[in-house]
């Protein structure tokens, strides 16, 4: 068979909004499928371990308003990877009720496939006994059962298996829990019969919507096609343009490496890669390579809380206190630990930050400060919600008033642009789980609804 | 010397994974790219140097010729959206790479 595949991308992500008309201009090519991918860890682990989403249900709504009539009514599979942004089960049920939502506003039916991607605490604890389990980089600690016990969420990215599983079965839709990204559209070549190396390779590109086009963005719809040898990738908005060093320099995206990439049960060896401008604005991509991995492998992900803090934001015009700002700060946190004696060290943190001066690179900073006026943000991470909110005030009182060497503005350091001013953030959470775990492809259970 | 925040069409930073950061230049023409990567001023070395830190957290430091760039990923100190972490998506983290002087014999 040497039939195309077409694949649509709506978006970079689950909504973040696409103009209709790109999307429609991809509809018109008829697709083989519509694939969107709603998930990342770029925001950090809040929403794996708080249960929430980066993305609005509105969002969410508007766009799977375009996507699931337009899918249901040309008879092409609607699948969505990560569903709800970290992809537990509470991001896919919260995903599940947004679908039916729609269904029923819209009169349509549909028969809806979930693969889950939850893993309990105690699967994860025998992977760990039998020696399952391995660091990702040599900067994570290695799996502690202590780690384990305090992390109640934990997800496992899936591969293409249980996908094309869940194509075979036919369903309109299909709910991803968490996904290796680029895993979703690769399902759809590799349902077809294409080359794995080269479904993934351009799911690898799809998953981020138009960002491999120029101007790149995740706001976009574009268009991949897997022919017998070659994927070809091409921009849906007249506005945008794919060119051969645009779609290569995409490879470099938020991946560790340029060209050799990792995910479940294989590496992906993109090294001998030719990218050519087959027609204006349609790059063809060859020489892609699937390696199956000898051991197979998925990555685990899990966020444990850690922690409540209490912020404060100020900012300090005085000439005099910006002078010597970081030695007053050491001064005014010595102040507040003496005072707080009575508390273990260990239970708190104070941290200041700041912004205008090395807000942002801490002491990477290079450049020397040579502002006139720098904004601060200073917190306490504590033990509990009530420990970080008494800390944070004292040291805001203290430094509201210290009474540094060499001031004249005696009446107060900061200006606060709120009343009041310490903002309880509530709790802090950290990635605990970041681990690959020997398994099997078949390990994600999958329901049909 | 010139800059090379200067010479690059895309200097970027970004976290590949919440426990890594992820360094991309990219060169809008060949002669431009085999210069730098010619240069002899970009090494792990220099870049460990722009950052503070020492070699071993660079993991990865790769020159990619179809791409027209070069990748370095080295590792967070603090994950990503932990507590002290000061750029959860680490975007903001590649303005010391652009102050990187790269050798031009040609100016010399």
């Amino acid at each position: 068979m040497s039939t195309d595949i077409r694949i649509l991308s709506p978006c970079g992500m689950l909504g973040y909004g696409f103009p209709e008309k790109s999307f429609m201009n991809g509809m018109s090519q008829e697709p083989h499928g519509i694939v969107v991918d709603a998930g990342s860890t770029d925001g950090g682990p809040h929403k794996l371990g708080a249960g929430v989403s980066i993305v609005s249900k509105r969002a969410v709504k508007k766009d799977l308003g375009i996507m699931i009539p337009a899918g249901l009514s040309s008879g092409i599979p609607i699948i969505i990877g990560s569903a709800g942004g970290s992809g537990a089960r509470t991001h896919v049920n919260w995903t599940l009720e947004i679908i039916d939502e729609l269904l029923e506003e819209m009169n349509l039916q549909a028969s809806i496939t979930v693969i889950w991607a939850d893993f309990s605490q105690q699967d994860i604890r025998q992977a760990r006994e039998e020696g399952r389990i391995v660091s990702l980089s040599p900067n994570i600690p290695p799996l502690t059962e202590e780690a384990i016990a305090a992390t109640n969420s934990i997800v496992a990215q899936m591969g293409h298996e249980p996908i094309v599983e869940a194509l075979r079965g036919g369903a309109d839709i299909i709910v991803c829990g968490r996904a290796y990204d680029p895993s979703p559209f690769a399902a759809i070549g590799i349902y077809h019969g294409k080359d794995p190396g080269l479904s993934y390779h351009l799911g690898k590109i799809l998953e981020c919507g138009a960002l491999c086009a120029e101007p790149g963005t995740t706001k976009d719809s574009i268009l991949g096609t897997i022919g017998d040898g070659y994927f070809t990738v091409q921009s849906l908005n007249p506005d945008r343009t794919c060119s051969e060093t645009s779609v290569a320099a995409h490879t470099f995206y938020e991946k560790e490496h340029p060209y050799i990439l990792h995910g479940p049960g294989f590496t992906l060896d993109l090294e001998l890669c030719r990218f050519e401008e087959s027609s204006p604005g349609v790059v063809r991509v060859s020489g892609s390579r699937y390696l199956p991995a000898e051991t197979y492998r998925i990555k685990l992900e899990g966020a444990r809380q850690t922690a409540y803090r209490t912020f404060v934001v100020a900012g300090i015009r005085d000439p005099i206190l910006l002078g010597k700002l970081e030695a007053v700060q050491e001064l005014v946190r010595s102040q507040a630990k003496d005072y707080y004696r009575d508390i273990p060290e260990s239970d708190y943190e104070i941290r200041f930050y700041n912004y205008g001066m090395n807000g942002v690179l801490g002491s990477q900073e290079p450049e020397a400060f040579r502002g006139h006026e720098v904004g601060v943000m200073f917190e306490v991470v504590a033990r509990t919600q009530e420990l970080a909110s008494s800390i944070c005030a004292t040291v805001r009182s203290t430094f509201l008033h210290y009474g540094y060497e060499g001031r004249k503005s005696t009446a107060g350091n900061l200006a606060f642009p709120f009343a009041p001013s310490d903002i309880e953030f509530g709790p802090v959470y950290a990635f605990s789980v970041y681990h690959l775990m020997e398994s099997r492809p078949d390990v994600f259970t999958i329901e049909q609804r | 010397m010139t800059k090379l925040g200067d010479m690059a069409k895309v200097l970027r930073s970004k976290n590949s994974g919440p426990f890594e950061l992820t360094l991309d230049v990219l060169f809008d023409s060949r002669e431009m790219y085999e210069h730098v990567k010619n240069s002899g001023s970009v090494t792990r070395e220099a870049v460990s140097k722009a950052y503070g830190m020492t070699e071993e957290r660079i993991h990865h430091f790769v020159f990619f010729d179809q791409a027209l760039g070069f990748k370095v990923t080295m590792s967070r100190d603090i994950s990503s959206g932990s507590a002290g972490d000061r750029d959860v998506y680490g975007a903001q983290q590649h303005a010391p790479l652009m102050q990187l002087e790269i050798h031009c014999p040609r100016e010399v």
